[in-house]
């Protein structure tokens, strides 16, 4: 192992990478530990590898199973699941996770919801540690100042096996946000507003580090959503340092350590953060008082702007690919350039997902609520049973419900829409996820990505609102 | 894993930039089981009208992309979701290499577990081979692992494979990569033990 001298300035990421980097190959891959493998119902190609080669998995106490894509948001059994093959995905799951010996939370536990909101919400997710699942928004637990990043299913496989991984170092970028941001102004609309400056490919083969007085005044919750979109600019992860926020949001959580172990991990979590003068590959600095609440046009997050804009015209775009991107993207969504965002009228909302759906953009979005009623049809849901039931318990639930939205049953739901929650076709959606791809929310769903509160300011209206003038 | 060493093929010309694993495969298809062939499902939304038959206007549908093997697509190829079903589809559709100016990081991993070599070109060599191919749609690309390189057809020349070597290796052999970490497992087994005893919480 290759460790850098005591003296050079190293990043978070180096520092963590180079911790859990068991040898390199000569031909420049580092086989690197893996602490927490996160499981879900896609997993199953992964399962199907193993039995074909007669393994187990390796570490089963570092796996944790969450059902999470495949689960109905209107009941809590395999039986309300809206079709069989969608039922036959979550027994799957539960076969699997019996016959790995693996701890798994089903849809009926407790500790159900989105595996991204449930990992850190339990403790699973902590400083210092390499988290992969096979998920792309697994860099969204890199808020915690943790290596977390999505693989696909064969990668699945080898960690199941192995409880390692073959990767490339990639190089970082720091992205720093400095000032205020405005009133009304989320981590949600930094991120739009990064990726809308950088591109969607912005980001490739970077890991990011986000820091700056903007991230480090934000709440831990801030911080996941933050990290949750680092995969929209195509970075591989998200970061932050851990700080007093973190671990103050850690302590006491259920798979955190305790007593002695606990004095023994702030020792070496409080040695973590990037070092003075450590060097990055690349640098990227926002005023934060200059992003506005953003809005997506198109069918890439990198198409964003701010609520106060228009949607550009094609013609306006420096490439030729950009400017045949925009003309489909907008034949897609079915918008005229140069039409005012403020003011779009749309069909339905959707709060929810991994990037907006735990308890501080519920808080958002009902604090917007007070006295107002819905004009198009909404659903809430959750991000995990917990935010659920102190939602419920705080009276967001009521407020939610008083105000003619739908409140559900956790799970990823309309954002990946693979449960049966769907945008129908033609229809356009104010949603809180991360993905305005085309058909994504279902075949020939529309898309506009907004903050929480910006999605409870369009389900009052009907219309895409700029949540300030409410 | 199937090997991959050299091939020469004709190219289909998929244009898009930001082509997300949405678009490869759409998540409903996700559920099926790998044996039955994923093939069916690649470009399925996108490649298909309404009522489910082909699109001859889609660029694979067309009589002169059957038996291509390699595919020319634009940006961040393959961005967004994780979903390996993306990869299943092209490989069982035929497809053994990508010629893209980037790719999106997971998806490129992926292909390359799944025998299918992505290649990063820079973007003006890719715009330069979409122009030659829409006036000579039976050009062939050959994709030479072992040298490293692919040949372009006309004057396009030569141009250098920039995957890091380990991943060159595994393709180039049909290195089952468990199999080959497991000669590895002494060394895993120490390092476990080492990061176990001093993050004791971790194995609980």
């Amino acid at each position: 192992m290759t460790q850098a001298s005591d003296t050079t300035p190293r990043t978070l990421f180096g520092k963590i990478w180079d911790a859990h980097e068991i040898m390199r190959h000569p031909s420049g891959q580092s086989l690197l530990y893996i602490d927490r493998d996160l499981i879900h119902e896609g997993s199953f190609h992964a399962f199907a590898d193993l039995k074909r080669r007669n393994l187990r998995p390796r570490r089963p106490q570092q796996i944790f199973g969450i059902a999470d894509h495949y689960v109905p948001t209107l009941g809590r059994s395999a039986d309300d699941a809206a079709s069989p093959a969608i039922a036959r995905m979550i027994r799957t799951f539960d076969e699997n996770m019996e016959w790995g010996g693996l701890r798994h939370f089903g849809l009926s536990s407790r500790e159900q919801g989105i595996v991204h909101v449930v990992a850190p919400e339990q403790g699973i997710t902590l400083p210092g540690l390499t988290i992969v699942c096979s998920d792309s928004h697994t860099s969204t637990q890199g808020a915690l100042g943790a290596i977390a990043f999505g693989i696909g299913q064969s990668e699945n496989a080898h960690v199941l096996a192995t409880q390692t991984l073959w990767q490339m170092r990639p190089k970082t970028m720091r992205v720093t946000v400095d000032g205020q941001l405005g009133q009304g102004v989320t981590a949600k609309d930094v991120m739009l507003a990064l990726i809308a400056r950088i591109g969607a490919a912005g980001a490739g083969r970077h890991a990011i580090e986000y820091a700056g007085q903007v991230v480090r005044n934000m709440s831990v919750e801030a911080r996941l959503t933050l990290c949750n979109l680092s995969i929209e600019a195509a970075a591989r992860l998200g970061m932050v340092a851990p700080d007093e926020t973190t671990f103050r949001y850690v302590a006491g959580r259920h798979y955190a350590p305790t007593d002695q172990e606990w004095d023994l991990a702030m020792a070496q979590w409080r040695r973590l953060p990037t070092d003075d003068g450590a060097p990055f590959d690349r640098e990227v600095e926002m005023d934060g008082a200059a992003i506005a609440p953003m809005v997506t046009w198109g069918t890439s997050p990198e198409d964003a702007v701010p609520i106060t804009g228009r949607i550009p015209d094609p013609a306006s775009f420096a490439s030729a690919e950009k400017r045949k991107a925009a003309a489909k993207s907008l034949e897609y969504m079915d918008l005229a350039p140069g039409t005012e965002l403020d003011g779009l009228p749309i069909d339905r909302v959707f709060i929810g997902s991994c990037t907006n759906s735990r308890i501080e953009d519920l808080r958002a979005a009902a604090a917007i609520l007070k006295d107002r009623k819905a004009a198009i049809p909404t659903i809430v849901v959750p991000g995990s049973t917990q935010v659920r039931e102190q939602a419920e318990a705080e009276g967001l639930a009521r407020i939610f419900r008083e105000a003619g939205f739908e409140w559900r049953q956790s799970g990823c739901s309309m954002c990946a829409a693979m449960n049966g929650d769907v945008v129908e076709p033609g229809e356009r959606c104010a949603s809180t996820s991360n993905r305005n791809f085309v058909g994504r929310q279902g075949p020939g769903a529309r898309t506009h990505l907004v903050s929480p509160a910006m999605a409870a300011a369009a389900a009052i209206t009907g219309r895409l609102t700029d949540v300030r003038r409410l | 894993m199937k090997a991959f060493t050299r091939g020469t093929s004709t190219v289909a010309y998929v244009p898009g930039v930001n082509c997300d694993t949405d678009q490869i495969i759409p998540g409903r298809f996700l559920k099926a089981d790998r044996a039955e062939g994923y093939d069916k499902f690649l470009f399925h939304d996108i490649r298909r009208d309404a009522d489910g038959n082909l699109d001859p206007g889609f660029p694979l549908n067309r009589p002169d992309a059957q038996g291509a093997r390699i595919l020319l697509v634009e940006d961040n190829f393959g961005c967004g979701s994780s979903r390996e079903g993306a990869v299943y589809a092209l490989a069982d559709a035929g497809i053994r290499a990508l010629l893209a100016p980037s790719f999106g990081d997971i998806f490129f991993n992926n292909a390359l577990k799944n025998g299918i070599v992505p290649v990063r070109l820079p973007v003006t060599v890719c715009e330069a081979l979409a122009d030659h191919l829409s006036d000579n749609p039976d050009a062939a690309v050959t994709v030479d692992l072992e040298a490293a390189q692919v040949v372009l057809p006309g004057d396009l020349g030569a141009h250098p494979i920039t995957i890091d070597a380990f991943a060159r290796d595994c393709l180039l052999q049909g290195l089952d990569e468990i199999e080959m970490t497991f000669t590895y497992l002494n060394r895993i087994a120490a390092f476990e033990a080492d990061r176990m005893a001093r993050n004791p919480w971790l194995g609980r």
